[in-house]
């Protein structure tokens, strides 16, 4: 019943929304990030965020701070604030949280893969994974030597295992698997959500089927770029895009057979929404790709907000504190790094 | 014709009920649904209220008033009933036209009454609800959703009006001299 959540919602979800709303007002705004950009040293840093949401987080630190550091606490910021919402939510919301950890957990499973592959310690590479991504048996991710192992020996008893039907196979790993196993696990993971999404019904449907329609697209537009030159096939580059989106399906196959940027860039401005992106960028530069799709994403988040009586706002919120994370992650490294005229190319403000 | 049959049949169920009886049921309908609607839009006030007020506290008091706005709701259906319930009289005839009259308009402005405050004690507690999370991020905004606020509560007031007029019409004949 579209238009009548308001009537039923705050029974389970009222007074999660309204905590998520609270949080959200925490996010740094323009002004923070203007202090921010003004800092001359790591501690100048932990001051202005000392009056933040962050400052319970910095305030025990030791004076010489890492970027790790303080990436480490804002990251240990979002957990906390996950695990609260987890914690606190009931069916259907804890599930639909559930589904916001999962992106993580196929991140973090494929840099254990390839970390092991390249041989490298796995207490080192597990404290590298996103805290929200963790499972139980994720470090025995290591003994794995071939797709069919690492499902069969670990990843049977994980949320992700629906997803791997697709891509079992008895190729050892190498660096091009892992890579087309990570995209094709996020594949299968994004269409769940979407069925999931759309299984909720009202304003959440909509909403959110935007948000993971535009993640789609945004991925079939990296999935270009990244295998353009590489030995992945046409088809398989085809096989890897999401069957939902605004380019599927015209849009994928277009994509498909793209053979340089300026390609995918007249196969995208047929698309009104990433027209726009792409009118921003001079022709032949791909690099800024990533901070325009931010951009927009972050635009398309902060929308999300506005309306009210829908499990969006969750998802939004993880979101941008995500993005917040990597903003201050690019702050602290150009201050700790002294290169402070470049400090406004990696910023994506949120308000 | 088995249709025509057995709708006189249920059209004459009704003229055989008491007017007590509609009179009872719209006296029990004012207050009932008033009072469902008004827990109603207390709970969705209410829930965002208490998660809204963790990050600001400031906002509590203030946003009482979303809560008393629906608790009136409930207080116009006790009100109604209380009107309707002195209008019941005794009656020798209770199958006079008259006494059938006074017991339809009861039953009437019950109806009225009770969806009319159903309806706004829920929207007074979704406008509350969003009031609670304006506030919580932009205090200037309170007192504009107030406004709105005071509108939806309006809404509740002319269903009021609207079965006091109908039980006005009320009259039970008297015994025969």
């Amino acid at each position: 019943m579209y238009g009548f959540e308001a009537l039923y919602f705050n029974v389970d979800g009222g007074y999660l929304e309204a905590i998520v709303r609270g949080y959200r007002a925490g996010l740094l705004t323009a002004a923070d990030y203007n202090n921010l950009c003004q800092c001359e040293s790591l501690d100048d840093v932990k001051m202005h965020l000392a009056a933040t949401d962050y400052g319970p987080y910095l305030a025990n630190e030791p004076s010489p701070l890492h970027t790790t550091t303080i990436v480490e606490k804002c990251t240990q910021k979002l957990v906390d604030d996950y695990n609260h919402m987890l914690t606190q939510a009931t069916e259907p919301l804890s599930t639909f949280l559930e589904y916001i950890s999962y992106g993580h957990m196929i991140d973090n499973v494929v840099l254990i893969v390839t970390g092991t592959l390249h041989e490298r310690d796995v207490h080192e590479l597990l404290e590298k994974c996103h805290p929200l991504g963790m499972f139980d048996s994720i470090a025995t991710l290591a003994v794995a030597q071939n797709l069919r192992e690492l499902y069969r020996l670990v990843l049977v008893d994980t949320p992700l295992a629906p997803y791997f039907s697709e891509c079992i196979s008895s190729e050892d790993l190498d660096d091009m698997n892992i890579e087309i196993m990570r995209n094709t696990l996020y594949k299968a993971y994004l269409e769940d959500f979407y069925r999931f999404c759309q299984k909720l019904g009202g304003a959440t449907a909509t909403i959110m089927c935007d948000l993971l329609a535009f993640e789609a697209d945004r991925r079939a537009v990296d999935i270009t770029i990244n295998s353009i030159g590489t030995e992945l096939t046409r088809d398989d580059r085809r096989k890897l895009y999401s069957n939902f989106g605004l380019l599927y399906p015209y849009g994928h196959e277009e994509l498909a057979v793209c053979d340089d940027f300026d390609q995918v860039r007249g196969t995208m401005d047929k698309y009104p929404p990433y027209q726009s992106i792409f009118a921003k960028l001079s022709f032949g530069e791909s690099q800024m790709l990533d901070k325009a799709f931010y951009e927009e994403e972050v635009k398309r988040l902060c929308q999300a907000f506005e309306q009210q009586f829908h499990y969006a706002v969750f998802f939004a919120y993880i979101r941008l504190r995500e993005q917040e994370t990597r903003n201050l992650m690019w702050i602290s490294e150009c201050v700790a790094q002294n290169q402070k005229s470049r400090i406004h190319d990696g910023i994506v403000l949120i308000f | 014709m088995g249709f025509v049959l057995w709708w006189r049949e249920w059209t004459h169920a009704f003229l055989y009920m008491s007017p007590f009886v509609f009179s009872a049921i719209g006296i029990a309908l004012s207050v009932g649904i008033s009072v469902l609607g008004a827990a109603w839009g207390i709970y969705i006030t209410g829930s965002t209220l208490i998660g809204a007020a963790i990050r600001a506290p400031r906002i509590t008091s203030k946003n009482l008033i979303s809560v008393i706005f629906c608790e009136a709701v409930a207080i116009y259906g006790v009100i109604v009933a209380i009107i309707l319930q002195t209008k019941l009289e005794n009656t020798t005839q209770p199958f006079d036209p008259e006494s059938m009259r006074a017991g339809y308009s009861l039953f009437a402005s019950g109806i009225i009454v009770g969806f009319a405050n159903l309806v706004c004690g829920l929207c007074v507690g979704i406008i509350g609800s969003s009031c609670a999370l304006s506030d919580a991020q932009n205090s200037t905004l309170f007192v504009k959703i107030l406004v709105i606020e005071i509108f939806g509560s309006a809404l509740g007031l002319f269903g009021v009006i609207v079965g006091i007029i109908m039980s006005s019409q009320a009259s039970w004949p008297s015994a025969p001299i």
